[in-house]
This record gives C-alpha cells, structure tokens and sequence, in this order.
C-alpha cells in the first residue's frame, strides 16, 4: 500500500479490532440499548449499556459495518465502561473534533481512540467511525431509540 | 452473406475508445495521482464536451420560457426543448413523440405513473406486482401506492443468480394484478430480464406493463414497440446526459386516460375557480416551468450516444464485463453477487476479509471510482445475505486498463485485510 494515509487509517490497532470485536454481544444486566443505521452503506449496530447510577459499568455492541465502524464500536466499549455519563460524553465530543477535524483536539486525549486520527483525512469515512457513539449516546439519553446517520 | 457487409465493426477498437475518452473532460484527472477509472457508471455517467457545450450553447444564444411568448427567442427555445423529445422519441423507437413526456428522471417517472395509474385503476384488494430485484425508486412509489389505495404489492421472487424465476412470475399475475412494475436490467445484480416475455404473460391478463430503463438506456438497444412494454423510464444522467432530465413513455391510450399528477402552469387547458380542464399529453403531466436546458443537453447526448452506435456499445461493455469476471475470479475470497445468465456490463461483488466501504476507500486512492453499498436495493442484499456489495459498472469510455486498475486495488486490500 502506497498511501500514507491509507496506511495510517488501516493501522493494525484498527484492523485488529475489526477482526476481534471486544466487548461484541450483550452485556449481562444491560438496560439500555439504541440502534444505529448509515442507511448509504447498510452499517449497522445495537449498543447496549449497563448503568450504575450515573456510571455506565459496561457496554456491548452487535451488528456488522467496515472496519472503521466496527473498530470505533469496540474501542469505544473499552474506553467508556467505569466512566460516568457525562465522561462519556466529553469523550465523544473529543472524538468528534478529532475526526472532524473540527477545533484542536491533542489526540492524546482521547486515548486508544486516537488510532482513529486518520479517519479526518477521509471525510466520507466520519460517519463510519461516529456510528456506535451516536447510538451509544441515544442508549444513555434517549433508550430505545434508534440514530440514523442520514 | 459474409460478415462484410455489415456497415461498421460491432464493437469499438481501442483507437476509438482512446478517441471517446478525450470527449470527456472529466476523465483527463489524476485522483491521488493515478489515472481515474471511473467505474459507477451504473451510478451516473460523465458528460462528453458536446453535452456541455450543447447545455452551455443554449443558456448563451436560445434561451427563453418555453410554449408560453411569441417572440422569436421564446419560439428558438421552444423549438431547442421539443427536439429533446423528438430525440427521446427516435432513442426509444416509439412511434409518437407526444407520448414523451420530460421530467426529472426516473424516480419522477415512476411517481408519476405509480401515482396516477393508482388513482385511477388500482382499489382496495387489488395487487401491483413488481420483481425482487427492484432499485428503491421502482419499489417504494408502489408501495406508497398500495397505501393509498388498500392494494397489496406483490414481488415475484428471484434465483440464487439473480435472475427473475419467470414461471413464479406468471403464477402471480392475477385476476388483481392491475399493473406489473419491472426494472429492465438490475442495478445491483446486473440481471436483463426478459421483458418481452413478461410483457407476453401480462398481457395475456389484459395487465399493462412498466418498464424502468434506468439501467438499459444506453447499456442496449431499447425498442419500446418491440419489448411491448406500455410505460418505459429512463434517466438522462445515465445516458451521458445532464442530471434532473429524463423522460418517460407511455402508450397514448394508457397516458390519455391517465389523471393529471402534478398541478401548475402549463397543463391546463382552461382554469375558473369552479373547474380546471387539462391540457392533452404530454403537456398535462409537465407542471411548470420544465428543465428546458437539460432537455437541450439531452438531446445532445442521445445524438453522441447514436453517432458511436448503442450496439458497439452494448458489445464493448460485454467485453469488459467477460474480462472483469475472469479476472475477479482470480482475486482470493471475492465472491461475485449476480450471475445471471443474461447481464449488462456491471459486476457486484464481496470480499470475504473486508468491507465494501473498506474496499471502496482503498480503490479510491488508487484512482478506481466504484459504489459500495445497499445501490438502493437494501431487498437484494437480504436475498443475498450481505449487507452491502462493490459494483464496478462500466461505460463506453470504460478500457480494461480500468478494468485492471481495479483488480490491482482489489489485490492491495487483500494485502491490508487479507
């Protein structure tokens, strides 16, 4: 592969994730779930998450999309489970500017999630790598609804 | 009688398509310093400089509102949009160009008749039948029919190759089937179906008969006396036209006991505030100003379309697509969707260690332009158990060099993913 970029997009964290979800499935004493849809390349995925209180204490996800939808979906699980509402939250929006390319964002500080940089050189790709989070946030805030990228 | 006689050679050289593409400004670009092998022609198709010029031409020297002012510029453009459906007219073979009528494309087409035709011949327990393989637009304005109107739709199911299962079909036309709906060749699959044979099954049950010629027009020769057919719809943009034309023929009995679809200026024959009386075809079903420029550029692009010769087109495009399959065949875990003994020049295709929108990404930066997704045909990805596919549809200017472009891209995301 020739292009830097692509190679950056395709790097073996992402590609890895893809092949592996973690977190793939229902996590046990889930209460809440949303669905997500890009109805342009039929992506799709359940994400489902367990409060405790205000913390989310685990989430899971099922359903098939491309590798970059699949590898936000996992890295995402790991990334939000033990943290509160409203953590989650910044993070996507952290998230959201970094793929983007909107604001400033260090792309440390969204940790794991930064193997995803390279999703802004690729505008067409940012619903891809947005798709579970818009579901996550319907999951905490709107339960049982479901997001369309469209 | 020897094959000499024959007036030119049946397909095109490699000289002639290298002398097509240069028609072509928007193939002379370098996406990610490649060559551009624009294979979504399935999609929409690129315009050669006659149309632009043609489009560009008008807006300069003839423009004007059409069939409304007497002065000498309003009757050039009149003049300039009634020769786009004079050419639609002669492109189709029909026998009549009053039974052209000009819209936006396709989808307006089929809206038109699926709106109209309901209202007037479709009631509660009736059925509208249409196949598996349907594009969105020649589903959804059925369906929203069938709401209207209590009716049922009815889909006539296809074969693992994608292909229509025809017996299937004659089994449900019905006593209620009011009107069948069929796409001549399948967007997402690449299936012909036999249109005259359906046409023969339909009409036997006195059924008229819908043909959506998105994807044949300019892919084959188009007959409509000779498929039968009663409506036929097709869109310019496919044909190397502009976008926001296209054209839709019925039959003059058909069309003229149709109810109007679109109120406005232009279709009317007579207005009191009491009761409106309508204009005759086609202008009942053109409300408003029209996109006479666009019919301009059409014209344009059926007369370049003509000049190479549909029939050389049609053989070239077969030529690549035997070339296309053969060399898929050889890319490890690709699967092709839609191998149907008749197919136009477009191949579906899915790898088994990546996505389609992967594969799209990674083609893109080698200059190969191709669709992935559902093609709006999300029914035909549930029958294939896939949730999107890569089509790489092919055009006259297409060259196996492009052909070979995306083959070679197809063997870099087996690198990345495989």
């Amino acid at each position: 592969m020739e292009s830097a970029e692509l190679r950056e997009l395709y790097q073996t964290v992402i590609l890895d994730h893809y092949k592996k979800p973690r977190n793939f499935g229902r996590p046990e004493g889930a209460d809440r779930e949303a669905e997500g849809r890009n109805p342009l390349c039929g992506d799709h995925f359940k994400v489902y998450a367990k409060l405790d209180g205000d913390r989310v204490a685990a989430v899971g996800f099922e359903g098939s999309g491309c590798a970059i939808s699949t590898a936000s979906a996992s890295l995402m699980t790991q990334l939000v489970a033990g943290r509160s509402r409203e953590e989650a939250h910044a993070i996507f929006t952290r998230f959201h500017d970094l793929v983007t390319g909107s604001g400033d964002v260090d792309p440390a500080s969204v940790g794991k999630l930064e193997v995803l940089a390279g999703v802004r050189e690729f505008p067409a790709r940012v619903k891809c790598a947005t798709l579970a989070w818009h579901a996550l946030e319907a999951a905490l805030d709107r339960p049982g609804e479901s997001v369309s990228t469209e | 009688m020897s094959s000499s006689a024959e007036p030119f050679p049946t397909r095109l050289s490699d000289l002639e398509v290298a002398r097509l593409r240069a028609d072509f400004p928007v193939l002379a670009q370098r996406p990610h310093g490649r060559p551009l092998a624009y294979l979504d022609n399935a999609n929409t198709t690129q315009k050669p400089r006659a149309v632009i010029d043609a489009e560009s031409h008008f807006y300069a020297t003839d423009y004007a509102g059409v069939h409304r002012a007497v002065y000498e510029l309003a009757e050039r453009a009149t003049r300039a949009y009634e020769a786009g459906r004079a050419a639609v007219r002669r492109f189709l073979h029909a026998p009549d160009a009053h039974e052209v009528i000009l819209l936006r494309g396709t989808t307006e087409a089929i809206n038109l008749v699926a709106s109209s035709f309901s209202r007037a011949h479709v009631g509660a327990g009736d059925e509208i039948l249409i196949t598996a393989m349907e594009h969105h637009s020649n589903l959804v304005p059925w369906q929203l029919a069938c709401e209207a109107r209590g009716a049922r739709l009815v889909v006539a199911p296809i074969d693992d190759s994608g292909a229509l299962l025809l017996d299937e079909f004659e089994r449900l036309v019905t006593d209620r089937t009011r009107i069948v709906a069929v796409a001549h060749v399948s967007n997402s699959l690449g299936s012909v179906n036999p249109v005259r044979e359906i046409v023969e099954i339909a009409h036997a049950r006195g059924v008229p008969v819908l043909v959506d010629g998105a994807q044949s027009a300019p892919h084959m020769p188009v007959d409509v006396q000779e498929l039968g057919c009663d409506f036929y719809a097709f869109s310019g943009h496919k044909v190397y036209g502009p976008s926001g034309i296209g054209a839709l023929w019925g039959r003059r009995e058909l069309l003229e006991a149709l109810p109007p679809w679109q109120g406005g200026g232009g279709m009317i024959e007579n207005v009191t505030f009491e009761k409106t009386t309508y204009a005759g075809i086609p202008a009942r079903f053109e409300a408003g100003t029209p996109n006479i420029a666009g019919a301009v550029g059409l014209a344009a692009a059926i007369e370049y379309v003509e000049a190479v010769g549909v029939e050389r087109i049609a053989a070239h495009e077969q030529q690549l697509l035997v070339h296309a399959t053969e060399a898929l065949r050889e890319i490890p875990g690709l699967t092709i969707i839609g191998t149907a003994p008749e197919k136009a020049g477009l191949v579906s295709f899915v790898l088994d260690c990546a996505h389609p929108h992967d594969i799209a990404t990674i083609l893109d930066r080698e200059g190969v332009a191709v669709r992935a997704g559902h093609h709006c045909t999300q029914p035909v990805m549930q029958h294939f158990g896939v949730p999107a596919t890569v089509r790489a549809s092919f055009g006259l200017y297409n060259t196996r060099e492009d052909v070979d472009a995306l083959v070679a891209g197809l063997r870099t995301v087996v690198e990345v993913f495989g």
